[in-house]
């Protein structure tokens, strides 16, 4: 049985005087314990705010939450606040992108990862500091003892993001949501923690949602890639059968818009035409088909149904190499 | 010295008229100081953020300028458009020491090199109009002198940028990220330049808007004869827009190589560490590719490690000599430089790599090992510019 079972989120953010968006609209996938799964998508598409969703952090005014997140056959989104917040830190971690934002600048690091301890295990404050330290040792980060007691903004970049990993990983939680937690490092820097990150799945078991702009990140990693366009799922594969023969022109599009350095160079990159702006609801229509190389009348006029092609998830009229597999996926 | 002396060593190329020299860069030096104290302003010590860079770059190529933050690859090239002052070394722009140059010759030199910025929200005035906007460095250079002809101009500007004519009477926030750009790109283009310095051009926008702005910055240059700096740290990037690459770390040039030569053999063990953790989108190379990670991380450029600047952090570190002697950029093979005395070694398989213990490396005064909040120095250069 999946860990985490996602069934057609949607959020909707709702403001006064103006039409009400769907951030995000009908999602659904599920993580099993030790599964890496990923989120990709350019911004707007709605990985963050489905992350948010998952963790029940987004504000309670103006936005409508809908679907079930079903967390070992818990539904997450109808826990009352003090529930959801036993829950977040031991069952739920989550790490941000910018390391230095997601931690408090006045209070030592030492503190900030004992807390968590000491709320979900009830650890005396001397027995936390010492499974901090532990801890920090854990995520690599040198000499712990001495840099417990030291503030965040004398760590750097990377430093912090270990620590915050460390913060997220106290009590062993069962799902960690990583949302972009590379993006704000140098590449050497990404490379440590994601291999840091790679290796704590593997040995604890942990499941992951990674969630990421980047293709290469999610191409070394992921063992299931989620592809976001416009608030929906639009391809879902594994990450061999999705990068060997990406079969949704949005897919395809990127990974043709990206200079590589494993490709020959000076090949003229083809670029997606157009930008997020150039959308249309998903009511009239495939939001990707004002931007689609591989656009049909169809496009235009229904929004296409997610099908199955085998393992592979797919929502397009026209998807790259061959016709649309006709089997529609019922509705879970 | 004259851009016609040059006679650089690439056995490959003719001296023709691509291959002269634009600008030569020598032994650069850009420290800033830092200071302490609210009466006295003591200088307490100096981040040494470019520190001693040779680099020459040809009429009409794009050099790619690659490094990690904190390397000092922006302020290079803004000591190369004299937008910071250098401390020592000289900058020659076609013929002409820049470091000697002030008032109006210095302003009128600026019409050649132009800039292009990384974030296209906050590098355009929100209140001006485009027109406004791409007019200004016109009026500034004297160039508006018939109204008919300004107007051709910019709407031929704007035609090569990829924007429609209607885009004249916009404002900014009109745009999107990447037409933005395509707005920075046109300004930058008005004066009609010869070096346009990109600093990280294409970071700040999705990545398939990347292709659209990468795609079109090769298709102004060869339309207008530009030479470009492009400064950048996603490898891949720059890797497929320039013609040569030089490898920054902690203030010095590590590695320079025509683009080819640098991804298929790199020999400094920085840019190979580098190369090995821009990550593929292709799984089966990513299962199968060796990755050399790191420890630990980049010092301060406020307290530089003697000897070589990558030792503390290098997989190949011999006893002797790395950390002692800094080394200098010499050619290993034809217009392939590198500054690492053993780089040969490494590259034939004689030195083999080792582990290295992670240093732990304080983020606000970059000395190792030391615990001081009191002796707050900056992490990066961008830190001492500040907004």
């Amino acid at each position: 049985m999946a860990l985490l079972e996602v069934r057609d989120l949607s959020v909707v953010f709702q403001r006064k005087g103006e039409d009400p968006f769907a951030a995000v609209d009908g999602i659904s996938f599920d993580v099993s314990p030790g599964q890496m799964v990923g989120l990709v998508g350019e911004s707007g598409c709605g990985k963050s705010v489905t992350s948010l969703a998952i963790m029940g952090l987004l504000p309670q005014r103006g936005v409508r939450v809908g679907g079930t997140v079903e967390f070992e056959g818990k539904d997450l989104l109808r826990l009352s606040d003090r529930e959801l917040a036993d829950r977040r830190g031991r069952d739920l971690g989550m790490v941000f992108q910018d390391p230095l934002s997601s931690v408090n600048p006045v209070i030592p690091i030492g503190v900030q990862v004992s807390e968590v301890l000491e709320r979900h295990e009830g650890l005396r404050r001397r027995e936390a500091a010492l499974r901090s330290a532990e801890l920090l040792e854990r995520v690599g980060i040198p000499d712990p003892g001495r840099r417990l007691k030291e503030y965040p903004h004398q760590l750097s970049g990377g430093m912090r993001q270990r620590a915050l990993i460390a913060m997220a990983l106290a009590c062993k939680p069962r799902l960690l949501i990583a949302d972009e937690p590379t993006t704000a490092l140098d590449v050497t820097i990404q490379a440590q923690i994601l291999s840091l990150l790679s290796e704590l799945v593997r040995d604890t078991g942990t499941a992951l949602i990674m969630i990421t702009h980047d293709l290469g990140v999610v191409a070394g990693m992921c063992d299931e890639v989620n592809v976001l366009y416009g608030g929906r799922i639009v391809e879902r594969a594994g990450r061999h059968e999705l990068f060997a023969e990406p079969r949704h022109p949005y897919t395809a599009g990127l990974l043709a818009s990206i200079p590589r350095l494993d490709a020959p160079r000076g090949e003229r990159l083809t670029p997606i035409r157009g930008s997020v702006a150039d959308n249309i609801p998903w009511a009239g229509g495939c939001a990707f088909a004002p931007r689609c190389p591989n656009a049909v009348d169809a496009c235009v006029e229904r929004g296409p149904e997610m099908t199955r092609e085998g393992e592979r998830l797919l929502r397009c009229h026209n998807p790259v190499g061959r016709p649309a597999p006709s089997e529609e996926v019922p509705a879970r | 010295m004259s851009a016609a002396h040059d006679e650089s060593a690439n056995a490959s190329t003719v001296a023709s008229k691509e291959d002269r020299v634009l600008v030569e860069v020598e032994d650069l030096k850009v420290h800033f100081p830092i200071k302490r104290g609210v009466f006295l302003d003591r200088t307490v010590g100096h981040v040494y953020a470019v520190d001693g860079v040779d680099l020459r770059i040809r009429r009409g190529e794009t050099y790619g300028l690659v490094g990690e933050s904190g390397c000092g690859k922006s302020t290079l090239g803004r000591a190369l458009l004299r937008l910071v002052d250098q401390t020592g070394g000289r900058v020659v722009f076609d013929g002409v020491d820049l470091s000697t140059l002030k008032g109006e010759p210095l302003r009128r030199m600026r019409r050649r090199m132009q800039m292009v910025f990384q974030d296209p929200m906050s590098s355009l005035d929100p209140r001006q109009s485009v027109a406004s906007i791409l007019v200004e460095g016109l009026r500034a250079h004297g160039l508006d002198t018939d109204r008919v002809a300004t107007d051709r101009r910019l709407r031929e500007l704007l035609t090569a940028v990829g924007l429609p004519e209607t885009a004249l009477r916009k404002y900014p926030h009109e745009f999107s990220g990447g037409q933005r750009q395509r707005i920075g790109i046109a300004r930058a283009l008005t004066v009609n330049p010869d070096l346009v310095v990109a600093d990280e051009p294409v970071s700040a926008l999705d990545v398939s808007v990347q292709a659209q702005v990468i795609n079109l910055l090769g298709d102004l240059q060869e339309e207008f004869g530009l030479t470009y700096l492009v400064i950048a740290h996603d490898l891949a990037v720059v890797r497929h827009i320039s013609d040569r690459i030089g490898v920054m770390y902690l203030g010095g040039l590590v590695e320079e190589a025509s683009s080819d030569a640098l991804y298929q053999e790199p020999l400094h063990p920085y840019t190979r560490a580098l190369l090995s953790a821009v990550p593929v989108p292709d799984p089966e190379l990513e299962d199968r590719r060796e990755h050399i990670l790191l420890s630990g991380d980049l010092p301060s450029p406020a307290a530089p490690p003697p000897g070589c600047r990558f030792h503390t952090r290098c997989p190949w570190r011999q006893a002797d000599r790395c950390d002692t002697e800094r080394p200098a950029l010499r050619e290993v093979a034809p217009g392939h430089r590198v500054a690492c005395h053993f780089a040969e070694d490494i590259r034939d398989g004689r030195i083999a790599r080792h582990a290295v213990a992670a240093e732990a490396v304080d983020a606000t005064t970059g000395l190792p090992g030391v615990t001081s909040s009191s002796a707050a120095g900056p992490a990066s250069v961008t830190e001492v510019l500040g907004p």
